[in-house]
């Protein structure tokens, strides 16, 4: 169980509250306006930004005092998600030891990983050869290795088109049916909302409210969402 | 817990380096009574700044062309030129300011060809001729550095810029230019700081005491008056002017935020017509300042190669192993130092720039009154020479790492860390390979600085540990010049070798 | 860096050996020590006699010697120091630091010249040099030289000994009148050079006509390179000398060695090493004389020196003018 306690983020003059909770396995996408803190929740979850308040607990662990890499949490980044210098097998065999000391069980792990992922026979090759939906393949491919139980994605299919978004979102929906992972997804598109996350939690004026089922807030939108919206 | 590590062992090593220099002022009996500036130290310092001020802004503003013109442009022997460009700036003082004459003296190369045209004679002693000494010295760094800022613009924005339909003034002004505002403070601020503390080059080629710089002003404290507080102070004047310029320069510069690109080939596109004229002309310039010299250099020194004494190669060995020593302290160093700057904090940037302005006179006075009463100053020659060396040239190092060590971290420190990385296997996987290339050059310059630099071993050396430098130095004072001039080729060869070397590996290793 | 250990290790050898032999240790500048000096030969010849270790530390130049010793003090592991000019000793003897020599027995120096303290080991004239070669006639006076078109390369006085030297000589020569004769010879000065290598470096690349020196700098041309082209141009004014001096410091680990060491300085194995390792006038003349081509090196009309309380009393004041005349 993801727990926000009382959480208040800030940075400068901007501030996030929120105070809920969701269930193991929620799929939930964070919407609102640019600047609303949808990427500032997910820093936060991720390890990169300290509360000024209250906690963020997993399974009744406070989080706050671990490290990103200890957290158990993978973020796919809005971008920067493959060290460019690294071929697509070593940076998915930093998602099975980040000192790259790999075994060979490690190493058919990494293939089978490409493998699930539609990229079978890139291991050998760099980020830079490969085309934009294969690079987000290969870092689904390392969230897959990493296993974790949480799944934060920043807006990492945003640049591709609508065909290739809709089938990274149904990589990711398989891969989180397979782990059971409980995933958050920011995103401005309210069909990926509906198409992927069953709960979606508004977050506007500084506030990320509870989650609500997608269906009815969509239809029944608040004022903030309304203007959002549009 | 790794960037607690990294801070506190980055600050510990800052508060060493400030001990370091400041040490040696307290020492020599600083006091901060009667802190007023008589006439001729007054005329000192106006000169000092005037001619370091000229002596940057003349070799950032030719830089700047040159270091374009080979971005953009592919043609035989421009590696060569590139590694060329560092070795200027490490040749020994001495031995540079004989290869300018043999050009640009009074019987040299320049004005013998303007006497066979009939026109007037150029005369280099003055402040033209400690400007010209300057620029020979830093613009080819100054090349360097902002050649290095073109490189990190990543080709994706260039190619952005293509398809939007840029002219070439669009990518100027919208590419080029953010990124010369990220990266010509620094290097002005380098160049002014290193001329600050000129005192053979001045003396030499300014004419006589009308081109006195604060660092003669501390020789005359130390040498002619014995007056060892005043060279105290007027060396703490030194540093004070040199975090003054760096406070200046970090207003200055405006960080450019390119981002990160693929790492995909290709640079700045080469635009034709006149403009393809004008890259030549800077390159062939260019070419040409740095050559003659270092070839009236090799010229000198040729004739007396083939039977050096044999001192001469047990010395060059010694300068070897000071060289490597140095080297690696000074890079590992600097590497913590850039690290620590990249994650914003300031006190880094000072802490690698203040030993710029030491005199190296006061650091060797200071040291030797605070070793002496332990151990015999004599027996610790080649050990404080590596650390001074090491300090004195970490500067240039961290100049050079510290911009690439910034885009790595905001390019990719969120996902080292969010991968769990540990510090060791983020140096071996991510630090190591996207920084080689810096790092190869960094540590080749260190290297041939260390190599050339005469520092402070001449205060501690005993007659058993000679380095290169010192020895060249004991010719020229037993009349011996062309031997000297043999055994500066020497040094020069030598230097350049390991600065290619490093420099090579580096490129070679550069990750794309 | 290995070399560093063998070299910690020779450290405590010394220190354990030093039971058996004892060490002189003999501060002294740069090129005197050099493989080049008169410091190599010395130190065979002196152990011969001595059953010690003789050992030199080397400082840059007879300034920096004197700025050594005084920051040494009291502390200083040496027992002798030797390098110092006239031009330097008031100062040095001011410090406290040095003993009386006691030597007796005089020297064969063209000034009477007797110093409690200082001990002279060599001497020379400050004389501009030139290519003969290509100048025929060269100046015979400051004056002449300042009406000249000829380009001299000199030395600093505030970093090098031959530079206050010259400083002396003009001010020995013509007293009051030294800041006018300094004005005449600004548009001559092409340079003034950090130190004697640099300026002599300068001159045997051809980019000046002159450079301040010695009037036996010709010698180690013709002597060592066979090279008769150098001369040293006689001043009718005189030439002003330098005299090299040794003293004992007060607080000498072997004043015995050290007394030992100074009286040896008189003797031809000591002297006979000068001409053609220091290229000065040895103090005391060798039963063998001067080696060959010393005799026509040129012999000035008068020889100029200041005592060395006049130096130290003139030196401040020179200074002054000299800057003043040359910065305009």
């Amino acid at each position: 169980m993801l727990q926000f306690d009382t959480l208040t983020l800030a940075q400068g003059a901007f501030r996030l509250t929120a105070d809920w909770q969701a269930q193991k396995g929620a799929r939930i996408a964070l919407i609102g306006p640019s600047g609303a803190g949808k990427s500032t929740l997910l820093a936060a979850i991720g390890g990169f930004l300290r509360p000024t308040q209250g906690r963020i607990l997993w399974d009744g662990q406070d989080l706050t005092p671990q490290d990103p890499g200890a957290r158990p949490v993978t973020t796919l980044f809005q971008d920067q998600n493959l060290f460019p210098h690294l071929t697509i097998a070593q940076n998915l065999g930093l998602g099975v030891s980040p000192s790259l000391r790999l075994t060979p069980a490690d190493h058919a792990r990494i293939e089978a990983a490409l493998e699930q992922t539609g990229l079978s026979g890139f291991g050998p090759r760099k980020p830079a050869a490969l085309s934009g939906g294969q690079q987000s393949r290969a870092a689904l491919a390392r969230a897959l290795l990493r296993d974790k139980p949480l799944l934060l994605l920043d807006e990492p299919f945003a640049a591709l088109g609508p065909a290739l978004k809709g089938e990274m979102l149904g990589l990711v929906t398989a891969l989180a049916d397979r782990t059971g992972a409980t995933v958050l997804m920011v995103t401005h598109d309210p069909q990926d909302a509906l198409r992927f996350a069953p709960l979606t939690c508004l977050v506007a004026n500084g506030v990320a409210h509870p989650p609500q089922p997608t269906a009815a807030l969509l239809d029944n939108p608040p004022p903030a969402l309304a203007a959002y919206l549009g | 817990m790794a960037d607690r590590a990294l801070s506190l062992s980055a600050a510990g090593l800052a508060a060493a380096l400030f001990a370091l220099l400041l040490a040696p002022l307290v020492a020599l009996g600083l006091s901060f009574d009667g802190l007023t500036l008589g006439a001729a130290e007054a005329a000192a310092l106006r000169f000092t700044l005037w001619q370091a001020m000229l002596s940057a802004l003349i070799s950032v503003g030719l830089a700047v062309p040159v270091a374009r013109a080979l971005a953009r442009r592919r043609f035989r022997g421009r590696g060569v030129l590139i590694s060329t460009l560092g070795a200027p700036f490490i040749l020994p003082v001495i031995v540079a300011v004989l290869g300018l004459l043999a050009v640009f003296g009074r019987a040299g190369w320049v004005n013998s060809s303007l006497g066979a045209l009939g026109l007037p004679e150029f005369t280099i002693y003055g402040l033209q001729g400690v400007v010209l000494a300057h620029v020979f010295f830093n613009m080819p760094l100054a090349v360097r550095m902002v050649l290095q800022g073109w490189q990190a613009i990543p080709a994706e924005r260039f190619r952005l810029a293509q398809s939007l339909g840029f002219s070439p003034a669009d990518t100027l002004r919208h590419l080029e230019w953010p990124m010369l505002r990220a990266v010509l403070p620094g290097a002005a601020l380098v160049i002014f700081v290193i001329c600050l503390t000129s005192f053979a080059v001045a003396l030499t080629l300014g004419g006589g005491p009308r081109a006195t710089t604060i660092e003669l002003a501390i020789y005359q404290a130390l040498r002619f008056d014995f007056d060892l507080p005043t060279a105290a102070r007027l060396a703490l004047l030194q540093f004070a002017l040199c975090a003054a310029a760096y406070l200046l320069a970090t207003r200055l510069t405006l960080p450019s935020s390119f981002g990160a690109g693929q790492g995909r080939a290709g640079g700045p596109p080469a635009p034709g017509g006149w403009r393809r004229g004008v890259d030549a002309v800077a390159i062939a310039l260019a070419g040409l300042f740095i050559a003659l010299p270092l070839l009236a250099v090799v010229l000198a020194g040729l004739p007396g190669l083939g039977d050096l004494p044999v001192q001469v190669w047990q010395a060059a060995g010694r300068s070897l192993a000071v060289a490597g020593a140095s080297t690696a302290l000074c890079i590992s160093a600097a590497l913590l130092l850039a690290l620590a700057a990249a994650r914003g904090r300031g006190w880094p940037a000072l802490a690698a720039t203040l030993p710029l302005a030491a005199s190296s006179l006061v650091l060797g006075t200071g040291l030797f009154l605070l070793l002496q009463p332990y151990v015999r100053p004599s027996s610790l020659a080649l050990p404080v020479t590596v650390v001074i060396n090491a300090a004195l040239a970490l500067p240039f190092a961290f100049r050079i790492l510290a911009p690439e060590a910034r885009s790595l971290y905001s390019d990719y420190n969120r996902l080292s860390r969010s991968l769990g990385m540990t510090p060791w296997a983020r140096a071996r996987w991510v630090v190591l390979p996207r920084l080689s290339r810096p790092l190869g050059f960094a540590a080749g310059l260190v290297a041939a600085l260390s190599m050339g630099d005469l520092g402070v071993i001449a205060l501690f050396a005993g007659e058993a540990e000679a380095t290169l430098p010192l020895l060249v130095q004991r010719l020229m004072g037993a009349y011996r010049m062309e031997t000297a001039a043999s055994a500066a080729l020497l040094l020069v060869a030598l230097s350049f070798a390991l600065f290619w070397a490093f420099d090579q590996w580096g490129r070679r290793h550069a990750a794309i | 860096m290995n070399r560093l250990f063998p070299a910690a290790a020779l450290a405590l050898l010394t220190t354990a050996a030093q039971a058996q032999t004892p060490v002189l240790n003999v501060l002294t500048y740069d090129s005197f020590t050099s493989e080049w000096g008169p410091g190599p030969a010395i130190e065979t010849a002196f152990e011969a006699v001595c059953a010690c270790d003789l050992v030199f530390s080397a400082v840059g130049d007879g300034a920096e010697l004197l700025a050594r010793v005084q920051l040494e003090g009291a502390k200083s592991e040496a027992s002798v120091v030797l390098g110092l000019d006239t031009n330097l000793t008031a100062q040095a003897a001011a410090t406290g630091l040095f003993a009386p020599h006691g030597q007796t027995g005089g020297n064969d120096l063209p000034v009477p010249f007797d110093d409690p303290i200082f001990l002279p080991y060599d001497w020379g004239y400050f004389a501009f040099v030139y290519d003969n070669t290509k100048l025929a006639t060269p100046p015979t006076s400051f004056e002449a030289l300042a009406a000249s078109d000829l380009k001299i390369v000199i030395q600093d006085p505030r970093s090098s000994t031959p530079g206050l030297g010259l400083l002396l000589w003009v001010k020995a020569a013509y007293g009051d009148r030294a800041p006018e004769i300094w004005a005449a010879l600004a548009d001559n000065i092409l340079t003034v050079t950090p130190g004697w290598s640099e300026a002599y470096g300068m001159f045997t690349a051809g980019e000046a006509d002159m450079v301040l020196s010695y009037t036996t700098s010709p010698a180690y041309h013709l002597i060592a390179e066979e090279d008769a082209g150098k001369s040293a141009a006689a001043f009718d004014e005189g030439h002003y000398m330098q005299v090299e001096v040794a003293g004992k410091l007060a607080a000498a680990p072997q004043p015995e060695l050290a007394d030992q060491f100074l009286a040896f300085m008189a003797t031809d194995a000591f002297q006979s090493v000068i001409p053609t390792t220091n290229w000065m006038y040895p103090a005391h003349m060798p039963e063998a004389g001067l080696p060959e081509g010393f005799a026509q090196m040129i012999t000035p009309a008068k020889a100029l020196l200041l005592s060395a309380d006049e130096a130290q009393a003139a030196r401040k004041n020179a200074l002054d003018e000299w800057l003043t005349a040359l910065s305009r």
